[in-house]
């Protein structure tokens, strides 16, 4: 189905609350140069103790259904330098429905081979404990379809999924280029086929050098590319007939703030597919968050 | 099929176990790399960008003023001063996953010239 995929801290009360608030108020940002994907993954990975909180939104409308907006918010974390994790949180609205949680994710990156080489391997394992009204979108897979948007939500959100997701990640820098190819294999807990399915990009800044200003609108802000994803049926029916493909040009705008904003318009070639997918996100990094979170923390339980 | 699964995950757990050998970075860089030039050499612009760079990419973790913060080490040493620029040019291309040293690889490489150039300059 269409997206049902895709230092110790001593907080012993609620008096510790005040140092969350504060924590949040002394964080800087940090604004990591992004790529422009939203299925795509490339190898690069959350650096240590920086947490990314991103949101990313999907609307479209499945033929003659009402239009839809799915959203997933991330919150990714590095915990080592080869091991980033990311909690998802999913919702959407259907127009005359519902607006609904469709449920959590978790995910997990390692890269498997240090430092940097032509094609570089990253092994990606995601649990997924959302319903079938799901509409984020975040990857498709298997047979998934246009048509499978088109349930209401009030039957939909009845049917809850389990699923482990896993993906082969592999990509590339090449003289200003990202090449990133994405190979995935998902698995409901329950008695369901392994299903299967892709995503490539590419990408490229407008400019390779960063000009000595800081600024909003230089050319080396902007990230421009085009992604494909689509379904690769099943384990007893792989091949691309009756699946879902879209390709999709991206641009990401990262702000002098750190802030990134992106927007993709996708478009499916195949009649199982949307004919136009319109997705649209934010992200933004607090760096070290780790290491200021317990630096609150601990001088906070000393103080008590 | 289970050989093959088990002798992948001893791999990479090997070699998030045994890591990497001591000492400086910029001293394991191969000598490829350490004879190249920085094609910014000697520019003001350059070491301007790479100040901006820097604040952005690198700042967090060693410091606005690269006097290292816990584990990440100061930048504004002898060590780093001296180093050939293609070694300051590895260790930006390649990162250390063991040390917690992400790669930026993901800036294009005229980007990260810019950032040894600042490297160079900083006092």
């Amino acid at each position: 189905m269409f997206n049902r995929t895709p230092g110790k801290t001593r907080l012993k009360s609620y008096r510790s609350l005040p140092p969350l608030a504060a924590l949040f108020m002394l964080f800087a940002a940090s604004s990591r140069a992004e790529d422009p994907f939203f299925v795509t993954y490339t190898h690069q990975m959350e650096e240590p103790g920086n947490l990314e909180l991103s949101s990313k939104a999907a609307t479209g409308m499945p033929g003659i259904a009402d239009r839809f907006l799915g959203a997933a918010a991330e919150f990714e974390y590095g915990v080592k330098g080869w091991w980033t994790t990311e909690v998802y949180l999913d919702g959407q609205s259907t127009a005359g429905q519902s607006t609904i949680f469709t449920g959590y994710r978790w995910e997990n990156r390692f890269r498997v081979v240090p430092g940097e080489h032509w094609i570089n391997p990253v092994l990606y394992v995601e649990y997924e404990d959302i319903n079938a009204a799901d509409k984020a979108l975040l990857e498709i897979v298997g047979h998934d379809s246009a048509a499978d948007l088109s349930v209401p939500n009030d039957e939909a959100r009845r049917e809850t999924l389990h699923e482990i997701e896993t993906k082969l990640i592999l990509s590339s820098y090449f003289k200003g280029w990202t090449l990133a190819e994405n190979f995935i294999a998902e698995k409901n807990l329950s008695h369901a086929p392994y299903e299967f399915g892709y995503a490539v990009g590419v990408s490229r800044p407008l400019a390779l050098t960063a000009r000595p200003d800081r600024c909003n609108f230089c050319r080396e802000n902007f990230q421009m590319g085009v992604e494909a994803y689509g379904g690769l049926g099943t384990h007893a029916d792989f091949g691309v007939r009756d699946t879902s493909q879209y390709v999709a040009p991206t641009i990401a705008w990262t702000l002098a703030n750190g802030t990134v904003l992106r927007i993709s318009p996708g478009f499916g070639v195949t009649s199982s597919s949307l004919p136009f997918l319109l997705r649209f996100g934010v992200t933004y990094e607090i760096a070290q968050f780790g290491r200021a979170a317990s630096k609150i923390f601990h001088t906070h339980g000393g103080n008590q | 099929m289970k050989i093959v699964l088990i002798g992948f995950w001893l791999s990479f757990l090997s070699l998030i176990v045994c890591g990497e050998p001591k000492g400086s970075l910029v001293q394991r860089a191969p000598a490829k790399f350490v004879q190249l030039a920085n094609p910014y050499q000697g520019n003001e612009a350059a070491v301007l960008a790479g100040s901006k760079l820097f604040s952005r990419e690198c700042a967090a973790c060693h410091g606005k003023d690269a006097h290292g913060i816990g584990k990440a080490p100061p930048l504004v040493t002898p060590d780093v001063r001296h180093a050939p620029p293609g070694a300051l040019f590895w260790v930006l291309r390649n990162g250390s996953l063991h040390r917690g040293m992400p790669s930026f690889a993901h800036l294009p490489e005229p980007q990260r010239w810019q950032i040894v150039s600042y490297l160079e300059n900083i006092r």
